[in-house]
C-alpha cells in the first residue's frame, strides 16, 4: 500500500517536472490554454451557477429554520449564508463538482490520446508532450476555477436571498443588512486560496491518471473514476491543511 | 543510415528481441519482417525511443540514440517522420491541421507558407482539395495517406512506418507502397517499415530484416528472397500452398 502510494507520488513528481519545462513554442501553448479557459470556464458555468443557487437557497432556508423562536436577529441568516459561501461551500462543493466534470474529462481525453497512439505521435515530432497536454490545462483551471468559485459566491448568496425573502422568512432589508455586516476581506483571500489550490489538484491528478492509462476501453473508464475520485479526497484534504493554515 | 546494436529487450521476465545488429540503409526502403509475436513492433519502438533497450545501441550516424538526453534526443526526433498503424491522427483536427501542426510546433513559418508546404504533401499523397475533412470523415486508406503526408511534412531524414497497409486492400496497399518508396528515393532518406504484407516484401524490400523469435533469421533484399534457402524465410514468406507451388513454378523446382 505505502510503496504503491510512493510510486505513484514519484511517478507524479517526474510528470510534472517534465511539464514545467519552457513550452517548444509559446504561440501553440497560449493558443491551447486559452482552448482550455473555454472549454473549462465557459464550459462549467451553467453546472457551476446551478449548483451556487441551490448551495445559498438550502444555507438559507435551513438556518432560517434553527434561528426560529431563538433570540439571535433574523439578519443574521444573511451573514452566515455570505460567510460560509465564501468560506467554504463556493470554493469546496464548486471544485468538487468541478473534479466530477473538467476532471473526468481530463483524464478521458489524454487517456484516450495515449490509446490511439496521439501521445507517441506527438513524442516521435520532438513534442514534451507532458508539458504540451498538461500545462495548458493546468494553468487554464487555475485562472479559470477562482473566477468561476467567485461567481458562484455571488450566485449562492443570491440564491440565499431569493429562498429567504421570496418565501417569506426575513424581509430584504434584513438579509441585505446581514450580507453587509461582520464583512472580513481576509475570507475571500482564503476562498481564493482554496480555489486555486482546488484547481491545481483536480487538473494535475486528473492529467496524470490519464497520462499513464494502459490497457484499453475498461481501463480509460477506470482512470477517468479514479481521478475524481482522487481529486475529491485531494481537495477534502488539502481543504482542512488550508483551514489550519489560515486560521492560526 | 540506422544501427541497431546487439540490441537486447525484456518485459519483466520476458525476453522480446535477444540480441538484434542490423543496419537501416540510406536511401532504400528497410523493412522489418517476422510473425506476430517476433519483435518487430518493439524494434521499432526502440529504434525511435519509445522504448528503451535492457542492453545494446541505437546509432543515428555516430549517435547512441538511447543513451541522448531528453533534449537531445528530441533533437534527433524532430528529423524524424513516422506513420502509425492507426494512423494516430488527431480526430478534432481537421486534415489540413494535422498535417501543419509539426510546422506550427517547430517553424516560424508565415501562413502562407505552412498552406503551401501543406498543400505539397497532400498532393505528394494525391489528397489535394480534402484540406477541411475531418480524419473521420475519410477511409482507412486516406488516412495513412494523411499519416504520411504529416510525416514528411518537416522534411525528415527517418522515416518509420508500422505496417503501413494493415487492414487496406491490395490495390490500396500497393499505392501506399509505392509512395513510400518514391518519397524514401526523392528525398534520399533512410524509411525503416515493419510488415506483414509479402506484397511489400516483394514490391519495396530493398533492404530486409526478418525477425524470428527476437533474433535476426535472416538478412537480404527482395531479389534474394526466391532463391534463398533459409527455412524460415520460405516458412514466412510462402506460407500458404498456393504461394508455395508459385516459388516452386518461379524457380524451376
Amino acid at each position: 500500500m505505502n510503496l504503491n502510494f510512493l510510486y505513484h507520488f514519484g511517478r507524479y513528481l517526474i510528470l510534472l517536472r517534465s511539464a514545467l519545462t519552457r513550452p517548444e513554442k509559446f504561440s501553440m501553448y497560449w493558443k491551447e490554454t486559452m482552448r482550455q479557459m473555454n472549454d473549462i470556464g465557459i464550459g462549467s458555468l451553467v453546472i457551476v451557477g446551478l449548483i451556487a443557487v441551490f448551495i445559498g437557497a438550502v444555507t438559507a432556508t435551513q438556518f432560517a429554520y434553527q434561528l426560529q423562536d431563538s433570540f439571535v436577529p433574523a439578519y443574521y441568516i444573511g451573514y452566515i449564508v455570505r460567510d460560509s459561501t465564501i468560506i467554504e461551500l463556493a470554493p469546496t462543493i464548486t471544485c468538487l463538482v468541478l473534479a466530477g466534470k473538467v476532471g473526468s474529462n481530463i483524464a478521458a481525453e489524454i487517456g484516450g490520446m495515449r490509446q490511439k497512439e496521439h501521445i507517441d505521435a506527438m513524442e516521435i515530432m520532438g513534442v514534451n508532450t507532458a508539458s504540451y497536454l498538461i500545462l495548458p490545462k493546468v494553468i487554464a483551471a487555475m485562472v479559470v476555477i477562482p473566477m468561476l468559485v467567485c461567481l458562484a459566491a455571488f450566485i449562492s448568496i443570491w440564491g440565499g436571498y431569493t429562498a429567504s425573502v421570496a418565501t417569506g422568512l426575513i424581509t430584504d432589508v434584513e438579509y441585505i443588512q446581514g450580507v453587509r455586516s461582520f464583512f472580513e476581506p481576509y475570507y475571500v483571500f482564503m476562498m481564493f486560496v482554496k480555489a486555486v489550490v482546488f484547481a491545481y489538484i483536480l487538473t494535475s491528478v486528473s492529467a496524470y491518471q490519464g497520462y499513464h492509462v494502459k490497457g484499453g476501453s475498461i481501463e480509460l473508464g477506470q482512470a477517468s473514476t479514479q481521478a475524481v475520485v482522487y481529486s475529491d479526497i485531494l481537495i477534502l484534504l488539502s481543504d482542512y491543511i488550508i483551514a489550519i493554515i489560515l486560521t492560526m | 543510415m540506422i544501427r541497431a546494436v546487439n540490441i537486447k529487450k525484456s518485459f519483466g521476465d520476458t525476453e522480446v528481441l535477444k540480441g538484434i545488429t542490423t543496419t537501416f540503409e540510406k536511401g532504400k526502403t528497410n523493412l522489418i519482417i517476422g510473425r506476430s509475436g517476433a519483435g518487430k513492433t518493439v524494434l521499432l519502438k526502440l529504434c525511435v525511443g519509445l522504448l528503451k533497450p535492457t542492453s545494446g545501441e541505437i546509432m543515428y550516424g555516430d549517435s547512441n540514440f538511447s543513451d541522448l538526453n531528453r533534449r537531445d534526443m528530441r533533437a534527433i526526433r524532430m528529423e524524424i517522420g513516422m506513420l502509425f498503424q492507426g494512423s494516430a491522427l488527431f480526430d478534432s483536427m481537421t486534415v489540413e491541421e494535422n498535417i501543419r501542426f509539426p510546422l506550427d510546433m517547430f517553424t516560424n513559418k508565415t501562413k502562407k507558407e505552412k498552406l503551401d508546404r501543406v498543400n505539397y504533401c497532400l498532393e505528394r499523397v494525391q489528397l489535394e482539395g480534402n484540406n477541411d475533412k475531418f480524419p473521420g470523415e475519410v477511409s482507412g486508406g486516406m488516412q495513412k495517406r494523411v499519416g504520411i503526408a504529416r510525416s514528411i511534412v518537416l522534411e525528415p531524414k527517418y522515416l518509420f512506418c508500422d505496417e503501413p497497409n494493415s487492414g487496406l486492400d491490395p490495390k490500396t496497399s500497393l499505392l501506399i507502397d509505392e509512395l513510400i518508396h518514391d518519397i524514401t528515393t526523392e528525398q534520399n532518406i533512410t524509411t525503416v517499415i515493419n510488415t506483414h504484407d509479402m506484397n511489400s516484401v516483394m514490391q519495396i524490400g530493398e533492404n530486409i530484416a526478418l525477425l524470428h523469435q527476437g533474433r535476426l533469421a535472416w538478412q537480404g533484399n527482395k531479389d534474394m528472397v526466391m532463391d534463398s534457402d533459409n527455412e524460415l524465410l520460405q516458412d514466412f514468406i510462402f506460407a500458404s500452398p498456393f504461394l508455395q507451388r508459385l516459388r516452386k513454378a518461379a524457380v524451376g523446382e
